[in-house]
């Protein structure tokens, strides 16, 4: 008797379930960003959510999974990392229900007919801090300084005031989310020389270059700084150091939005979670967590 | 009665052979088809994004992201091929060197202990021969030579570490493969024990140890993340031994999550892993040669 009953849960939820995924795919509408915060009901969500793509996003997506599980114990959410381009990849694809990047689609993909199916959702803000060795006794620097340095035109540390050192830059790769957000924000119209310094794969690697390398210069977010041992030295760009008030007031330039990215118009338990990223309730959290609440930014 | 047997004999032999056959067929038809979609793809950057193959094989410029994007994969093909071949050269004689040992000069100690520890060798992770160039290779490079460390050399140390239990193993057997007459021959003729191996043993044993060699460089050309964990990854022609270059596998693995599928730069990505494909091809054919002419 009992697994019977347990039976036709079972198919009541995979009919929930497959329901949840034909709704997904049916929408075609092109409306952009439409966060209806004020119609909240309090209504209970069910169902999987599958969130894939940005690793930057992924600890803030993972917590927030986590807080709504536990608000809505039958809603199951699955983030994954794989990139901003995995995100955009697998939503488009229908694989997962929301994907998770750096930049919006449409910067991403280049078929723009597909773009139209896609919709952003900015989530948070993220800044992000250029960081330096220990063993530089530089704490500012001006964009132009910045732009010399990446560019190739400054190689010694003592052309920006400080000691007699070669800089050794460290890069992400072409296709990374941080670096793209840098070009944009930073470097604007010029061109990271791509002969000098090395490349590393992620924030992490990143870390262990800086920390090893005499003299070395990159960028990580600051959502990466915070937590125990990291013992990165930050710079100040244009002395202005990159905390939220700074970026509210634009004094600071080096951030950008994340974005969750659904295939038309989320529905149901995707939106709810969407929504609550994006809630006051969830706010102080994601300050806590080293990105910036939406509800600031606004 | 008749019709029992028959069914038992069929149970008997045709299920296992079924089984097997279908099994074969599998593995032919999978490994057909994981070519055909690489080759599918990575032909659609010269059909649907108009890169010109020329481009692609003759240019060194490598900029998927300016508004002009240049798709030039000389880089990466001359990383991995200096890479590889570095290892190769530098890994070789020590094989060799170990393989006799092995054979010749004290066969207990190899057997009981060196080719123990050459089969824990290649059970080390890639990704932990890569953390470990990061964490002691690198600085001790720095330390001695300056600079970031993060370079050609780095790789080349870290695959030839790699690499070096391939060629051990396929040299020792192609050197306790050589009759034992050869050795008694030369003996004969008076020859001292270091002159049989270098001058009859080793040449004798010559097509095995090249087959080595070009299995220890197919899997020097394929790793991909110990080396991009060491060889600093800088898009230009390294300037030197000392300098950061970029392999094939190197920027595969770094862009292809972060671009989206049917883009140019995307299938750009495709197109180096089919020149990967390709090359590793011609080193298969370059083994099959080698093992040709050694049978004549």
């Amino acid at each position: 008797m009992m697994w019977k009953k347990s039976m036709k849960f079972g198919i009541a939820a995979l009919l929930i379930t497959g329901m949840l995924a034909g709704c997904g795919k049916a929408n075609n509408t092109t409306e952009e960003n439409a966060g209806n915060t004020d119609t909240k009901q309090e209504e209970s969500y069910s169902g999987t959510i599958t969130l894939a793509g940005s690793t930057a996003l992924q600890p803030l997506a993972e917590e927030a999974a986590n807080q709504f599980m536990e608000k809505y114990p039958d809603v199951s959410i699955t983030v994954q990392g794989g990139g901003s381009g995995t995100g955009v990849n697998q939503v488009a694809a229908g694989a997962v229900q929301i994907g998770n990047s750096d930049v919006p689609s449409a910067e991403k993909l280049e078929d723009k007919s597909k773009a139209g199916e896609l919709i952003d959702h900015k989530v948070a803000g993220i800044a992000f801090a250029l960081v330096v060795n220990k063993d530089v006794n530089v704490d500012s620097l001006t964009v132009k300084q910045i732009q010399d340095i990446f560019s190739g035109k400054i190689t010694n540390w003592k052309d920006v005031g400080g000691k007699d050192e070669k800089i050794n830059v460290i890069n992400r790769p072409a296709s990374s989310g941080t670096r793209a957000t840098f070009e944009k924000t930073v470097m604007k119209d010029v061109k990271i020389n791509e002969a000098i310094g090395t490349v590393q794969d992620s924030n992490g690697a990143v870390e262990q270059a800086i920390n090893s390398t005499p003299g070395s210069i990159s960028y990580v977010a600051m959502s990466y700084l915070i937590g125990e041992n990291k013992d990165l030295k930050t710079l100040k760009i244009d002395g202005v150091e990159p905390t939220i008030e700074n970026i509210k007031t634009e004094k600071y330039p080096f951030w950008s939005y994340e974005y969750m990215i659904t295939k038309g118009e989320p529905k149901d338990a995707v939106r709810g979670f969407i929504d609550y990223v994006k809630s006051e309730e969830f706010a102080s959290k994601v300050k806590e967590m080293g990105y910036i609440p939406m509800s600031e930014l606004e | 009665m008749k019709e029992k047997r028959r069914l038992n004999y069929w149970k008997n032999e045709y299920i296992g052979r079924i089984l097997v056959t279908f099994c074969g067929l599998l593995i032919v038809i999978t490994t057909l088809s994981i070519i055909a979609f690489i080759c599918g793809k990575g032909i659609q950057s010269f059909t649907e994004n108009g890169i010109s193959l020329k481009e692609m094989l003759f240019s060194t410029e490598w900029k998927p992201s300016d508004s002009h994007p240049k798709y030039g994969a000389v880089i990466f093909i001359v990383g991995s091929m200096l890479v590889s071949i570095g290892a190769v050269l530098l890994s070789t004689p020590i094989a060799i060197a170990l393989a006799i040992f092995m054979n010749f000069i004290s066969p207990k100690f190899g057997s009981a202990v060196l080719k123990p520890v050459l089969e824990l060798l290649v059970g080390i992770p890639s990704v932990v021969y890569g953390w470990l160039g990061v964490t002691l290779l690198i600085p001790l490079l720095r330390e001695w030579f300056g600079g970031v460390g993060f370079s050609l050399l780095a790789g080349i140390i870290v695959l030839s570490i790699m690499i070096l239990p391939t060629i051990t193993s396929i040299a020792s057997d192609a050197l306790s493969g050589v009759p034992f007459s050869y050795l008694e021959a030369s003996y004969g003729l008076g020859s001292t024990r270091w002159q049989a191996i270098s001058r009859v043993i080793v040449p004798a044993a010559r097509t095995g140890i090249l087959t080595g060699i070009v299995l220890g460089l197919a899997r020097a050309f394929g790793e991909a993340l110990a080396v991009q964990m060491v060889i600093g990854n800088t898009v230009k022609l390294p300037s030197g031994l000392y300098s950061p270059t970029a392999t094939l596998t190197g920027i595969l693995t770094m862009d292809m999550s972060n671009t989206i599928n049917g883009t140019a730069w995307n299938n750009a990505l495709w197109t180096l892993a089919m020149i990967l494909l390709f090359i590793s091809f011609f080193f298969i054919v370059l083994i099959r040669m080698i093992g040709q002419r050694g049978e004549r």
